[in-house]
């Protein structure tokens, strides 16, 4: 399992491109909210958070397809599928690769992009740790998505399609975590909210993802 | 007898064709009575006026809107569970009458919101839950639509259709919790068995989400034998093709 | 024999014209896809008759 993991990160680390691509992407689209929106810095004040977690998210979206991909086209989940290793555990293992190099770096940039869209300076503890909570249900229920269109050729836009309102939950409660935070009010509720979720995704959903995997390359 | 023997292809499609005929004709007859009564025999609100005519189009559609995925859901479970391929069928069949429900539900309430609440669209709790349903709808036949093998695609979408149901219900809970809303509460509140509707407007309402109801059983039933078909002149071909 | 609608006349007519269209498209559609289903299956198993 261990193995899988330095595999799946040195491999994503070396890839040219794909660790870095979702950062870049993050920067890219909080820096084209200001040109669509106006440079106001009350307005930009007022939608911050939810501008930096809808990046974050989509961010994590771009990455996905090749979540499982690059292993489907050489031959790597054919492996996976007869190891000892339970397919569950496997793609966990892959989901947690993901989240180390996408949702992490997102969750420790998000910060920084903040500055730029004039985040109240309350916002940006609970932006962070709500990131931090709600990326990892980002990058499991992505990798749910990934599973069921490996075997689909350009299956990217269908991926996004599909995974996009599953993630609806998590960016509420994420965003409202972050909104709060920036106004001053209390967060435990959605924050217990997202953790939960988080949580729950965690415990369930690579049994969802390894069934359908088995189904989709049986 | 058991309701298994219906997985049949040959007996549901018997079945199909003779119960299908009685269920035309009613589901006709109840919407036809239901609207006309509706639309001519009921008077104004005092205080929604003539937009109150809207719900007998409005709430049987939202109710059917949501019965669809749900029939979805457990039609799903049994192909996952008991490999019945009609059931895996019926649900492919049921979701473009569920979008189509889903979509006279939100554009009924946006041209009944208009005047009500002065304006098309409020991101209130029910009304968002129904565009992500309408989400979910869509990826559930892009699925379909994207795999070739027939079973692949019916065991891929029956695990969508789970996962995504368990989601839509997290969802609502979710938006309602972003949200608090316009829309009044439930017109027909079937758990405590009280209604919110005067009289006047209920009996032809009533009418009218039966006649939806049986409407979307026959669609069903019909679209069901559809596919039954398609499948069969599918693997007819490949065996031709085979033996050529 | 029109009910009077008063001042929503439009909105009422419109919501049920939408929706009945819509109702009809469905019912169309359906019917159509299953007609071409039939003369597909017809065709198809004449075929595998003449050739089996």
């Amino acid at each position: 399992m261990r193995a899988l993991l330095i595999r799946d990160l040195t491999l994503a680390l070396r890839a040219g491109g794909g660790f870095g691509l979702g950062l870049a992407f993050f920067l890219i689209v909080t820096v084209l909210v200001p040109f669509s929106v106006g440079p106001q810095a009350e307005l930009l004040q007022l939608i911050a958070p939810g501008v930096l977690w809808l990046g974050a998210l989509l961010a994590c979206l771009l990455s996905l397809d090749r979540l499982l991909a690059l292993d489907f086209e050489d031959g790597t989940l054919d492996l996976l599928l007869t190891a000892p290793l339970p397919l569950e555990g496997a793609l966990s293992v892959k989901a947690l690769a993901h989240w180390l190099t996408t949702g992490l770096p997102l969750v420790l940039a998000a910060p920084v992009l903040g500055v730029l869209l004039n985040l109240a300076p309350a916002g940006y503890l609970w932006l962070v740790v709500s990131l931090a909570v709600g990326t990892p249900a980002l990058s499991v229920i992505g990798c749910f998505g990934a599973a069921l269109t490996v075997g689909i050729k350009r299956g990217g836009l269908l991926l996004s399609l599909l995974v996009l309102p599953l993630y609806v939950p998590t960016l509420i409660f994420g965003a409202e975590v972050a909104r709060r935070g920036a106004g001053g009010q209390e967060v435990a509720t959605p924050l217990l909210m997202l953790a939960g979720i988080t949580c729950a995704v965690i415990a369930l959903m690579p049994f969802a993802s390894a069934a359908v995997l088995r189904m989709g390359l049986r | 007898m058991s309701i298994w023997s219906y997985a049949n292809p040959v007996k549901f499609l018997t079945l199909s064709a003779r119960v299908q005929p009685v269920l035309w004709v009613l589901s006709m007859a109840c919407v036809a009575t239901g609207l006309i009564w509706g639309f001519f025999g009921t008077p104004q609100d005092y205080r929604q006026g003539a937009t109150v005519k809207i719900i007998y189009l409005h709430v049987p559609a939202a109710l059917m809107a949501i019965n669809a995925w749900f029939m979805m859901l457990v039609a799903s479970l049994i192909w996952l569970i008991r490999r019945h391929h009609v059931s895996a069928l019926a649900a492919k069949a049921a979701a473009p009458v569920g979008v189509v429900m889903t979509v006279i539900a939100l554009l009924t309430g946006a041209i009944w919101g208009q005047p009500m609440w002065g304006t098309w669209w409020a991101w209130d709790p029910r009304l968002t839950s129904f565009l992500i349903l309408f989400l979910f709808y869509l990826g559930y036949i892009a699925l379909w639509e994207a795999i070739e093998d027939p079973d692949t695609a019916a065991d891929l979408t029956s695990v969508l259709c789970l996962v995504g149901s368990v989601f839509a219900v997290l969802s609502r809970y979710a938006v309602q919790f972003w949200n608090q809303g316009l829309h009044q509460g439930t017109s027909v509140p079937v758990a405590t068995g009280g209604r919110s509707v005067d009289d006047v407007f209920f009996y032809p309402l009533v009418i009218c989400m039966i006649g939806f109801g049986l409407l979307f059983v026959a669609l069903v039933f019909y679209r069901t034998g559809t596919e039954i078909r398609l499948r069969r002149a599918a693997a007819l071909r490949a065996r031709a093709g085979r033996a050529a | 024999m029109m009910p009077d609608l008063g001042k929503y006349a439009v909105e009422v007519l419109s919501a049920y014209a939408v929706s009945l269209l819509l109702l009809a498209v469905l019912v169309l559609w359906t019917l159509r896809r299953g007609r071409t289903a039939r003369a597909t299956l017809d065709a198809a198993e004449k075929e595998a008759g003449r050739h089996g």
